[in-house]
């Protein structure tokens, strides 16, 4: 993992572990509601944070298909964990949005009503690197069609991220293949490492933009010496480590999946899968939604509400006279096809970032990776295409 | 739309299956919010209601875009839902060549809309009359690739309600039924009983040398057409099929049928277009339910060139 190319130039500044509420503060004097991760009874979800006690501090996790538990770590980290059921998606795509209300009108019959409050301006502290690429994905889901989605445009733009590079991988991420991290690249306004040796304990610290840039110049830092600059190289190094190659590469997994819609593995994984909807709704890339309209009870007033969806319930493609996808199977394939196979087409990238959410939280452990190795496996090994005309004819 | 080179059926071939165009949709919260049109004439197309024209303005007209053939509206009845529903006429477009055509009459930036009642939606849409405010979104989707067919044998193939989204196609051909070769529409519907824009199908035949073939599944002790299904009709030729350009729309088993049958005929297979259903909830990229593989339909379609869903006829519950 040496010979691979830095994600991004050494941070030159250091920030006390101390100093991390003074973040926080300046970054509520300029605004900003500030949220990052907290603790729940049993898992690590992302909230507001007052100060910086609200931070899962001394907490690790353990992650395996179908297996979510914390722990105690002993050093007094802020962000020694992976991801939790939680994503940021939810503030910028929420899952219960109300997009416009219709009145009855006596004159023109109908009125309709524009909504959408001006965003409130938010700073995410504790952004993973595989959330930046979420983040990245959804912004061009929503604002980078011919259409762009307003409200999500706007919360988008009112954001302000503070990212942490990944010391601790879960046994269920695979961001390192996905090249979503353990280091973050760029998307963010500022980008910490956490150096937690103790008794010391700081972060190294850079930005990302000119609010980033602002906000450093700010904060009492100092800086790096070489010595802390090569613990976060040994850092990012440790962690891509801690990841073992799970899928084959990009070429030839989207190959692999592109022809694969007759195979038999499909049924096989359909007998295991609940339909649950649990891995749509903890991914950060998914996008579906439902559209629910509903009326006052005067009948005056009808308001259209958008939820999130999930291509795994039969309404999800239901026609007059019944679902598109009636078999579990054929969800199951449209799900795993669209991560890693259609998005590339439609969107210019992946649409999973390796996050390992969906395995951790589906209740029937189903892991996607290994879902993808037994459609290699049964393909004798080899990608070829079977049939000729994939579902990428015509361009 | 250049002429093309019949003599080079492949470069032909590759011009025509890049015709698909893609409108601008409306843009911002527009695209997601209905504004108020007004029913200004309903005209009932069987004898029990089931299938119905409307006729809409806009309330306050807001320089809407002309829709293309092909496109579709979003419409939306208060605190009931919303249907999407393709333009099957529009004023403004509809020819001049054939100026007795255009029934119901057009109405300057209005748009027709022809609904079959099936469900919630389209059964409380039944019951409207005119002057009645909906709430309307769109256009959107790609459309018909009416001038690439110029010069050529045109073959529209519809299934039931499918001739509603064909209907401004059959518009422009009548106004410029020149710049067109051979025209056949073959139109399939479950009985006699069934048939759609009935006065229109005799004018386009007597009127603009449009060659009707029409096929019924059960027909009546009156009826002495053909009894069976639409593809039937396609194999008695009549058209060339290398010069050909074909358009379907109806139920996908119908579409898939109708392509054997055209390819068995020579048409290319470039050279087919057919429209395609899903479920719809946004209309504009966002919600996911449309999906075909990579494509949207709401975005991408619902017109596509026929290779590019050739998957779908072919993998079941894609
Ligand atoms: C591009 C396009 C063009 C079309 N053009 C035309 C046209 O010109 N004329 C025409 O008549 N039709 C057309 N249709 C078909 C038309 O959109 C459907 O017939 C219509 O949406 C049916 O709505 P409904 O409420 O009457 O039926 P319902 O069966 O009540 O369904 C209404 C909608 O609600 C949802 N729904 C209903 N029940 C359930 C359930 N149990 N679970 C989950 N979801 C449910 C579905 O999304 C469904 O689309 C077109 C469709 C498309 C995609
Ligand atoms: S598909 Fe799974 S691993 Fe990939 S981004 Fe979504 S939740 Fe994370
Ligand atoms: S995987 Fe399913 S729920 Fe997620 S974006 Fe794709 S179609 Fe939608
Ligand atoms: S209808 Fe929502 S994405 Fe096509």
């Amino acid at each position: 993992m040496s010979t691979e190319k830095a994600p991004r130039p050494q941070p030159e500044r250091i920030l006390e572990a101390t100093q991390l509420q003074t973040l926080i503060e300046l970054l509520q004097q300029r605004g900003y509601e500030v949220l990052g991760p907290t603790r729940d009874e049993s898992a690590i979800v992302y909230g507001p944070l007052a100060d910086v006690t609200a931070l899962p501090v001394d907490c690790g996790d353990e992650q395996a298909p179908g297996v979510y538990r914390l722990r105690t770590r002993g050093d007094g980290a802020y962000f020694g964990y992976a991801v939790g059921p939680h994503s940021w998606k939810a503030y910028l795509f929420p899952p219960n949005e109300v997009l416009f209300r219709v009145h009855r009108d006596a004159a023109e019959g109908l009125r309709t009503e524009i909504l959408g409050a001006p965003a409130t301006p938010r700073a995410l502290l504790g952004v993973r690197p595989c959330e930046l690429a979420a983040l990245a994905i959804q912004d061009t889901v929503f604002t980078q069609q011919a259409v762009a989605d307003r409200g999500y445009a706007e919360r988008r733009r009112a954001l302000f991220t503070i990212a942490v590079d990944c010391a601790a991988p879960a046994a269920t991420c695979f961001c390192a293949e996905m090249a979503s991290g353990p280091a973050a690249r760029d998307g963010f306004d500022l980008v910490l490492t956490e150096l937690c040796d103790p008794p010391q304990h700081r972060f190294a610290i850079a930005a990302g933009s000119a609010a980033g840039a602002e906000l450093l110049q700010a904060l009492p830092t100092r800086a790096a010496s070489a010595a802390e600059q090569s613990a976060v190289s040994q850092q990012w190094q440790r962690a891509t480590a801690q990841m073992p190659q799970r899928l084959p590469a990009e070429e030839e997994r989207r190959a692999l999946l592109a022809h694969s819609h007759s195979h038999p593995h499909w049924e096989a994984v359909a007998e295991r899968c609940l339909a649950c909807v649990n891995c749509t709704l903890v991914c950060p890339t998914c996008f579906c939604s439902d559209m629910v309209d509903r009326t006052d009870l005067e009948g005056e007033v009808a308001e259209r509400v958008r939820t999130w969806g999930s291509c795994f319930e039969a309404e999800h493609s239901y026609m007059v006279g019944g679902p598109h996808r009636h078999s579990v199977a054929a969800r199951y394939r449209q799900w795993l096809t669209h991560k890693l196979e259609t998005w590339h087409e439609q969107f210019g990238s992946s649409g999973c970032v390796g996050c390992g959410r969906c395995i951790t939280w589906c209740p029937s452990g189903i892991d996607l990776t290994a879902e993808v190795a037994a459609l290699a496996e049964h393909h004798g090994g080899s990608t070829a295409p079977r049939t000729p005309g994939g579902i990428h004819e015509g361009a | 739309m250049k002429a093309h080179n019949p003599s080079s059926p492949s470069s032909a071939v590759a011009a025509v299956a890049a015709a698909v165009e893609q409108p601008t949709p409306p843009t911002g919260y527009e695209a997601m919010a209905p504004v108020p049109w007004r029913i200004e004439a309903v005209t009932a197309e069987v004898a029990d209601g089931e299938v119905f024209t409307w006729s809409l303005s806009p309330l306050e007209s807001q320089g809407e875009p002309l829709p293309q053939p092909g496109q579709f509206n979003m419409l939306y009845l208060f605190g009931i839902g919303e249907a999407a529903i393709s333009v099957s006429g529009i004023p403004g477009r509809d020819g001049t060549g054939c100026a007795t055509l255009s029934s119901p009459p057009p109405l300057a930036g209005g748009v027709v809309h022809t609904i079959r009642a099936v469900g919630s939606v389209t059964r409380a849409m039944q019951a409207l009359s005119a002057g009645t405010v909906i709430g309307l979104r769109g256009p959107f989707g790609s459309c018909w690739p009416v001038a690439a067919a110029e010069g050529r044998d045109l073959i529209l193939v519809a299934g039931g309600i499918g001739l509603a989204p064909l209907r401004p196609v059959l518009h422009e051909i009548a106004a410029r039924r020149r710049s067109f070769g051979r025209v056949l529409l073959c139109y399939g519907a479950r009985s006699p009983r069934d048939l759609i824009f009935r006065s229109e199908l005799e004018r386009w035949e007597e009127e603009c040398e449009i060659e009707l073939r029409i096929a019924v599944d059960r027909g009546t002790a009156a009826w002495s057409g053909h009894v069976g299904v639409v593809t039937e009709l396609l194999d008695r030729g009549g058209f060339s099929g290398r010069n050909a350009l074909a358009m379907i729309c109806g139920p996908e088993i119908m579409m898939d049928y109708s392509v054997q049958a055209l390819r068995r005929r020579g048409v290319p297979k470039e050279a087919i277009f057919v429209s395609m259903e899903r479920s719809m909830r946004c209309a504009v990229g966002f919600c996911g339910h449309c999906q075909i593989g990579a494509d949207f339909v709401c975005r991408d379609g619902p017109v596509f060139p026929y290779p590019r869903m050739e998957p779908a006829f072919r993998i079941q519950e894609l």
